[in-house]
């Protein structure tokens, strides 16, 4: 008996990286606490986050126990599925919300740029790891090319907020392969040149909420309402907050949004200065421990991946955090492990399985 | 880092150069994200501390907040005017949970001003298991000026108390219109579901209470109204300052209903302490005149929420009175189900008028026998006299003769086991036994199938028929009104408050039975029988007016050959009394269907409370005195 649950344990956890798992669960059950409070005391919506959890944990358990090299070859297939998916939302997606971003496949509807999130570096990684011993600058235009497509495919339709974070994961896994330093200023100076024909072709909200970031009073009904609001609860929350289901800004229904994209809001008015520190020291370390088990990854693929992992939820965090905190515009993307909302979450859990698969599979490769 | 032993050369070099290489980007990166986490965190620090006043003030002071203004239920009134259902202002004084430190000592405290009962302790415990914590809840309801004047000089000391007015629903009538009217109740978490589905959430904002059974349930979207907004200035603790613009709700419609709560009343006291339903219907137009299920419950217990004992009590009564008794108890039909028998005979050709057989006192089928009441038979029987006397033998061999196919179409017709439609939800369905009802209804292929010895209890309204007194008395209207078929219905019109405007709930004719007209007058001829020569004659002695019936008797316990001998059996066992009526039996404007459970004979316990519903309903007349249970009747008429 004990060695069969010797293994059945061993089938469990075996490939779960437990540091990882303790600072994800630390965030999710704070989380948690936030949601009760952001949603007046609604059990019904807690348990509903409770269940898209258990399904996250799922993701989170069948990824890590996927082999990299597994994944090494569905690379390429995920990438040109998800590109034809996003080709189909272009030509034949429904229209909610004034967007063009859902894809009605009949028996369901998906939303194929949630899966570009993944298989943008899967792709790219996969990508530099084929041609790893002769790297060359036409490579990163290619590698570039790769994910200019999807971008620009989700930037139409219109997804910012999705459409910057996959070119952030992409980027990462350019960066991280090797983009020389030269090319990477070069590219920061045409940026900053090319500042006036980006912001002729955003929309028209797009460009109306970075006026309002600049100045959020322009509009103080309207599209300024959420940062000036979601400002006020974080300035108001002062050293050590006004304390658990206290939140007056919360409570008094002054944040817009505030279980999904605005729930730091409620968390900040509420836990004060002191609880963010300690919400920034919980995301860095998560993110610290995917850092690591990145660069301990034995093949190209796994550390580019990986990177562009870790990287990628720091990215939602600071993008997250900035936009409530009224220093970046607000784009639609949610504070992950955080926010209420099985997507995003399943996303990032999906992201973390593959890098607890990459560290745990690690030996396998080596010997 | 890397543990590789296999031949060293140039690629090896190049692997670790290459990890050296990304470790350096990884570093590059970490440290790009430790200046943003900073970043952040500075910015945090700037709101949080040196901006922190600032901000502390705008969330005090900066509040335009929009005030939803609760519309006015609208009222039920009877077709005289009567009112079954308003609303009256109270004040009730409210707790915060989430706003006070100690629940309990602040119970305590408040005890000592205003007088806080244990049931209303209980009550609100149960509100507040049910409630969010920023909800603001009732600990006492109706404060006298006093008990206000009390509170107000120590408000200060209870933070998280408020007094407020609140509209609260009041049921004059109490029990005698549990089951039509219904009740209201606070708005719980399903609910709301539905009205996120309805999409009608946003006119329930503010709103605590929601119509839960009854006509409150089923005309909810009528008297509910339409609510109106509010722009107020509010302070740092949500207190209204001063208003900036209003929209003023639109009330909820009244309903004006066919009910007569006199007539329902002298019902219900009928009654007496039997359990039983009683439903009225007007013929012409589907009407419902009185709809009575005894017990009933005093639905005032539900409107600020019921304490956990009551709702206990009722519940767990043997008497069931949550159990609306017209709407879906269902019940065998006994020997009212006969003239429609005789009905569906001549229907179908089955018999003539004249034709008669001869009653042993007993039908003998497949070797079994069924007995007659009546000890050696009826002798000679034709079709009236089947009716008037209530013969078994007779249906006995028609149901044989006609077969169950017939049988069940024919019933269909007339309603029986399926829904009326009335307006009010949550009708049973009832059982009319068919060979398909029977193959949904077992599982096993032996039980499935339709035996020919099942039919024949079928034509005395016993086996398997089961019926609500709600479609009993719709057929009998139907029969009454020649085969016209009306939906019944409670409501007669919804009015506006404000316009005044009236919306009629239409008589909707259902279908007209393609059933000859003197077929028709047969049977009615013989119901008319019945209460001048037959069962119904003593109930019905002297009427002014011209009537008919028929008695029911149905078997809730099955004697195995013994005699059924009413004093031998406990009281729950004994039969349940029926009967149908109509009146004036040339022009009907009133049909009813009666049960009272375990009444025994249909003669004796049903048709006495008939005979008054008639005596008020056509003459005016009040009975003189409660109706008792044994009245009359010492010898044991036939059923």
């Amino acid at each position: 008996m004990p060695p069969l649950i010797k293994r059945l344990g061993r089938f469990v956890v075996g490939h779960l990286d437990q540091p990882l798992l303790t600072f994800m669960l630390l965030l999710m059950i704070t989380g948690l606490l936030v949601l009760y409070s952001a949603a007046n005391g609604n059990w019904a919506r807690v348990n509903g986050q409770m269940l898209n959890m258990l399904v996250a944990l799922g993701v989170l358990w069948v990824f890590a126990n996927i082999p990299p090299h597994y994944l090494m070859r569905l690379s390429v297939p995920v990438y040109v599925v998800g590109l034809v998916l996003l080709l189909g939302v272009a030509l034949f997606g429904q229209v909610v919300n004034g967007a063009r971003r859902w894809l009605d496949l009949g028996v369901t509807r998906i939303q194929p740029s949630e899966l570009m999130k993944i298989a943008a570096p899967l792709m790219l990684a996969w990508y530099f790891d084929r041609y790893e011993a002769t790297l060359r600058l036409k490579n990163y235009v290619i590698a570039a090319l790769l994910l200019l497509m999807p971008v620009g495919l989700i930037v139409r339709q219109p997804d910012l907020g999705t459409a910057v974070l996959i070119f952030a994961s992409g980027c990462y896994v350019i960066f991280l392969a090797g983009l020389s330093w030269k090319i990477i200023a070069g590219l920061a100076i045409a940026g900053a040149a090319s500042l006036p024909v980006l912001w002729s072709v955003l929309h028209d909200y797009q460009r109306q909420r970075v006026l309002t970031l600049l100045d959020p009073s322009q509009d103080p009904l309207g599209a300024g309402y959420h940062t000036i609001q979601s400002t006020i609860a974080v300035g108001s929350g002062g050293l050590a907050g006004k304390g658990w289901l206290s939140g007056s800004q919360t409570h008094l229904d002054f944040i817009p949004e505030r279980t999904t994209d605005f729930i730091f809001a409620v968390y900040s008015e509420e836990f004060g200065l002191i609880g963010n520190g300690i919400l920034l020291v919980l995301f860095l370390l998560v993110i610290a421990r995917a850092a690591t088990i990145a660069a301990q990854a034995p093949t190209l693929y796994a550390r580019l991946l990986g990177g562009a992992i870790t990287l990628t939820f720091f990215t939602y965090a600071f993008v997250n955090m900035g936009m409530v905190s009224g220093i970046l515009p607000v784009v639609g993307v949610p504070l992950p492990l955080i926010s209420y909302g099985g997507t995003s979450l399943v996303t990032i859990c999906l992201g973390f399985g593959i890098l607890m698969s990459i560290h745990t599979h690690k030996k396998l490769v080596q010997t | 880092m890397s543990e590789l032993n296999i031949s060293p050369g140039v690629e090896l070099r190049d692997a670790e150069r290459e990890l050296h290489n990304f470790r350096v980007r990884l570093g590059v990166a970490s440290t790009l994200v430790l200046v943003m986490f900073g970043l952040l965190f500075a910015r945090f620090c700037y709101l949080q501390l040196v901006m922190h006043d600032h901000y502390h003030t705008l969330a005090e002071a900066n509040r335009i907040s929009i005030l939803p203004i609760v519309p006015n239920r609208g009222i039920i009134v009877d077709r005289k005017g009567v009112v079954l259902a308003t609303n009256y202002s109270a004040y009730t004084l409210e707790i915060t949970p989430s706003k006070v430190e100690s629940l309990d000592n602040t119970i305590e405290e408040l005890a000592t001003l205003v007088e806080i009962t244990p049931r209303d302790r209980r009550r609100f415990k149960k509100l507040l298991e049910e409630s969010k914590r920023f909800e603001s809840l009732p600990i006492r309801t109706r404060l006298s000026d006093e008990e206000i004047a009390r509170f107000a000089a120590n408000r200060y000391r209870f933070p998280g108390v408020d007094v407020r007015a609140r509209l609260f629903r009041e049921y004059p009538q109490g029990e005698l219109f549990s089951h039509v009217i219904g009740h209201i109740g606070r708005i719980s978490q399903k609910d709301l579901d539905r009205l996120e589905g309805d999409g009608r959430v946003s006119n329930y904002r503010g709103t605590d209470y929601i119509g839960k059974t009854g006509l409150e349930y089923s005309y909810e979207q009528h008297l509910h109204g339409t609510t109106g907004v509010e722009q107020v200035e509010v302070d740092s603790g949500g207190r209204a300052v001063r208003s900036l613009s209003r929209t003023p709700p639109i009330s909820g419609s009244n309903l004006v209903l066919k009910l007569d709560a006199r007539l329902q009343e002298m019902v219900y006291r009928a009654f007496g302490d039997r359990r039983g339903a009683l439903v009225a219907i007007d013929p012409a137009t589907g009407g419902v005149l009185a709809f009575v299920s005894k017990p009933g419950f005093d639905p005032n217990l539900f409107v600020d929420g019921i304490d956990p004992q009551n709702w206990n009590e009722l519940n767990t009564s043997l008497d069931k009175p949550m159990v609306n008794r017209a709407l879906n108890g269902t019940y065998p039909p006994g020997s009212t189900f006969k003239p429609f028998m005789a009905l569906a005979a001549l229907f179908h050709g089955k018999r003539t008028p004249g034709q008669a057989i001869s009653d042993p006192g007993f039908f003998n089928f497949g070797g079994h026998h069924f007995r007659d009441d009546k000890v050696g038979g009826h002798g000679l029987v034709d079709m009236y006299k089947s009716i008037v006397q209530s013969c078994d033998t007779y249906y006995y061999q028609l149901a044989a003769d006609m077969q169950i196919d017939l049988i069940s179409s024919f019933m269909g017709m007339f309603g029986f086991g399926s829904r009326t439609g009335i307006d009010i939800s949550g009708e049973s369905e009832g059982v009319l036994p068919s060979r398909e009802w029977k193959r949904k209804r077992f599982k096993k292929p032996e039980q499935q199938k339709w035996y020919a010895g099942e039919t024949i209890s079928i034509g005395i309204g016993q086996g398997y028929n089961s019926y609500t007194p709600l479609q009993l008395a719709g057929a009998t209207a139907t029969l009454a009104n020649d085969g016209v078929m009306f939906r019944p219905h409670i409501v007669d019109y919804v009015e506006n408050v404000h316009s005044r405007e009236r919306t009629l709930i239409e008589p909707k004719p259902l279908r007209t039975l393609d059933i000859k007209k003197e077929h028709i007058a047969v049977v009615k001829h013989g119901m008319v029988g019945v209460n001048k020569e037959g069962t119904g004659a003593r109930a019905f002695a002297g009427a002014p007016y011209t009537h008919a019936g028929k008695t029911g008797t149905a078997q809730v316990f099955s004697l195995k050959g013994d005699k059924y001998v009413e004093n031998r059996i406990s009281e729950r066992l004994r039969d349940h009394a029926l009967f149908i009526a109509y009146a004036p039996s040339d022009k009907p404007t009133i049909a009813l269907a009666v049960v009272v459970e375990n009444g025994g004979f249909g003669a004796r316990a049903a048709a006495p409370i008939a005979r008054q519903v008639f005596d008020y309903w056509l003459l005016g007349k009040e009975p003189a005195k409660p109706a008792r249970d044994d009245e009359g009747a010492t010898d044991a008429p036939p059923h």
